[in-house]
């Protein structure tokens, strides 16, 4: 029994929110042997993310330090990753789930015989981990099998950062120096970028209307624009209909795009697909019209009306405008 | 180039799925199968590359009997050949389970490039090409958008999140997994679905492919979700329904 351990992910030189949320999924593991986990932060200067986490109440902060670790690299964090498991045989590795940890720890897990049960949204006793099946639709209940660490990692949003903010104290920081090779990494990553500005703020929207692949073509997008006018509310999309190029990817809400949290978030046909829920949740209302009554949007929404977009839509935006007269 | 495209049938987005008498999996009888969404821009980015320098485009799919039908799919659109790793219970084992069939399949045709879709639509683990990359000792780039050759190998463009991205240089042979939205999307051309009836599909049986090593992770149980929020869902015409939900909006949640 080695215990638990949460990977950190450095976001700018502070832990991002998302590995705080992963570390509140590891207490809630934790609270069955009644330990407290670790946290690891990986890099080439490591000292003050080691801080912050050490200041989280952890039992101790693992510092996997390396100057090739300088900039994130699939080969890099794997290979020293794989090198400190394989010292410390933990049982339980947590992870936030994000476009690194998706990157990587796949392949980590397989090097250890190991698969990571990636975009863990509950934890129950057993251990039991439940993630998305079928876009939304369905859920699924996974144990982790054989021996080896069990690797996770946790969706945005389902687990509360804030539960344990009122923990004091500094927690033992320990450094790990892997042995790496230059050699041995083979992607050569170059700075990020920005794609083009953004010229629109969703994230300070108070309404949105949001459409997505039920509008079925372009030429019917007018239909939604109508009704966010007459809201007064900004138009935003699921990554489809960026994807397409119907509206610029500026507007869009999700995983890949931005996070909203409106006063009025009003959903047509959108299905409510994982990758778009963690871009919306935290709007205070949110209406869904979709023509499947089991859309996962409707999990999510306050208001649902399960119906055809093209006459729900054009009745709703003459509604609105009656109103406002 | 000699390029693999992973690809797999999954059920159509609208399909009304339902849980089988087993718990574990949906009952697939009356639903229609297609193929998943970032596959298909895995397997046109391989054309475009192949369109540029020439090659050839290998589909591989694991799956049972009917995959058949997306394998042929894909040879209408423009691939070369393909190979099915004919399996009954992928659904039961786990992405490390699913990427080792597929890595074995690939062994034996030594690619330059091996792309596949970022995630399936069914069950979405995410991961089979990040660790076919692992098995097979290549380098991987995931979520990507774009793909340049180059002297030394390839120039990607990844996504990172909140509208970041980044190119990174990797070598050849390598894995690529691909995000959805870098191209356009092609229709396969009647006189492609006739060519692709003689095109070879040549079919493994996945016990041939080496042992199933026992799973890391098991689907105990499938469930429906549960609700977050309590819905309330608003009755009547489309009419009535719109201005019902209009005096909601006024009076309860106050935005209009």
């Amino acid at each position: 029994m080695s215990g638990i351990y949460v990977v950190l992910e450095d976001r700018s030189g502070r832990i991002g929110r998302i590995s705080w949320e992963a570390l509140a999924a590891a207490n809630i593991l934790a609270a069955q042997p009644g330990t407290k986990p670790n946290t690891i932060v990986i890099g080439a200067q490591t000292e003050a993310l080691a801080k912050e986490a050490a200041a989280k109440g952890v039992a101790k902060v693992i510092r996997i330090e390396h100057p090739l670790l300088a900039q994130y690299t699939s080969d890099g964090f794997t290979g020293a990753l794989d090198q400190f498991i394989r010292a410390e045989s933990p049982d339980f590795i947590v992870f936030p789930h994000s476009y690194q940890v998706r990157d990587y720890v796949p392949a980590l897990a397989a090097r250890l015989g190991r698969v990571l049960v990636g975009d863990v949204t509950a934890i129950s006793d057993g251990p039991v981990f439940t993630r998305s099946l079928m876009q939304g639709r369905l859920s699924g209940n996974y144990k982790s099998a054989g021996s080896g660490p069990t690797f996770i990692s946790v969706q945005s949003g389902a687990f509360r950062a804030d539960a344990d903010e009122s923990s004091v104290g500094a927690a033992q920081i320990i450094t790990f120096t892997p042995t790496i090779d230059a050699a041995q990494i083979r992607t050569k990553p170059s700075e990020p970028f920005r794609g083009a500005a953004q010229t629109v703020d969703l994230g300070s929207a108070q309404l949105i209307v949001a459409v997505g692949r039920g509008i079925k073509e372009a030429d019917n997008l007018p239909l939604v624009q109508d009704l966010a006018t007459a809201l007064g509310a900004e138009i935003a999309a699921s990554r489809p209909i960026c994807d397409n190029g119907w509206l610029p990817i500026e507007r869009q809400v999700g995983s890949s795009g931005q996070t909203v949290a409106p006063k009025l978030y009003l959903a047509v046909g959108i299905s409510g697909a994982i990758q778009h829920l963690v871009g919306m949740k935290g709007a205070q209302c949110i209406v869904a019209i979709n023509k499947d009554a089991e859309a996962p949007i409707f999990e999510v929404a306050d208001y649902g009306i399960v119906g055809d977009l093209f006459e729900v839509v054009p009745a709703l935006t003459e509604a609105v405008k009656a109103a406002r007269q | 180039m000699k390029i693999i495209v992973a690809i797999k049938q999954v059920p159509e987005r609208d399909a009304q799925v339902r849980i089988d008498g087993s718990g574990k999996w949906i009952q697939e009888a009356d639903i229609q199968f297609a193929m998943n969404e970032s596959d298909a821009y895995a397997l046109e980015e391989a054309l475009q590359l192949k369109e540029k320098h020439g090659g050839e485009v290998v589909v591989l799919s694991a799956g049972p009997e009917r995959a058949g039908t997306t394998i042929r799919e894909a040879l209408a659109k423009g691939a070369d050949r393909a190979i099915q790793v004919e399996v009954d219970d992928l659904n039961q084992r786990d992405a490390l389970g699913a990427a080792q069939l597929l890595a074995a399949a690939v062994k034996q045709e030594s690619p330059d490039l091996i792309l596949t879709g970022l995630q399936s639509d069914d069950l979405g683990y995410g991961q089979t090409g990040v660790i076919m990359a692992e098995l097979l000792g290549l380098p991987h780039a995931s979520l990507i958008l774009h793909v340049e050759k180059t002297d030394t190998g390839l120039t990607v463009k990844r996504e990172l999140e909140e509208g970041w991205f980044q190119n990174i240089d990797l070598p050849l042979p390598a894995v690529l997994m691909i995000q959805s939205g870098g191209n356009k999307l092609r229709y396969a051309t009647l006189m492609g679905i006739k060519k692709a009836k003689t095109k070879e599909l040549r079919k493994v049986a996945a016990a041939d492919l080496g042992h199933a090593n026992a799973p890391a992770a098991v689907l105990e149980k499938i469930t429906l979700p549960q609700k977050q929020k309590s819905t309330q869902i608003i009755p009547g015409s489309a009419k009535e329904a719109a201005a019902t939900l209009v005096e909601k909006l006024k009076f309860e949640v106050r935005v209009i």
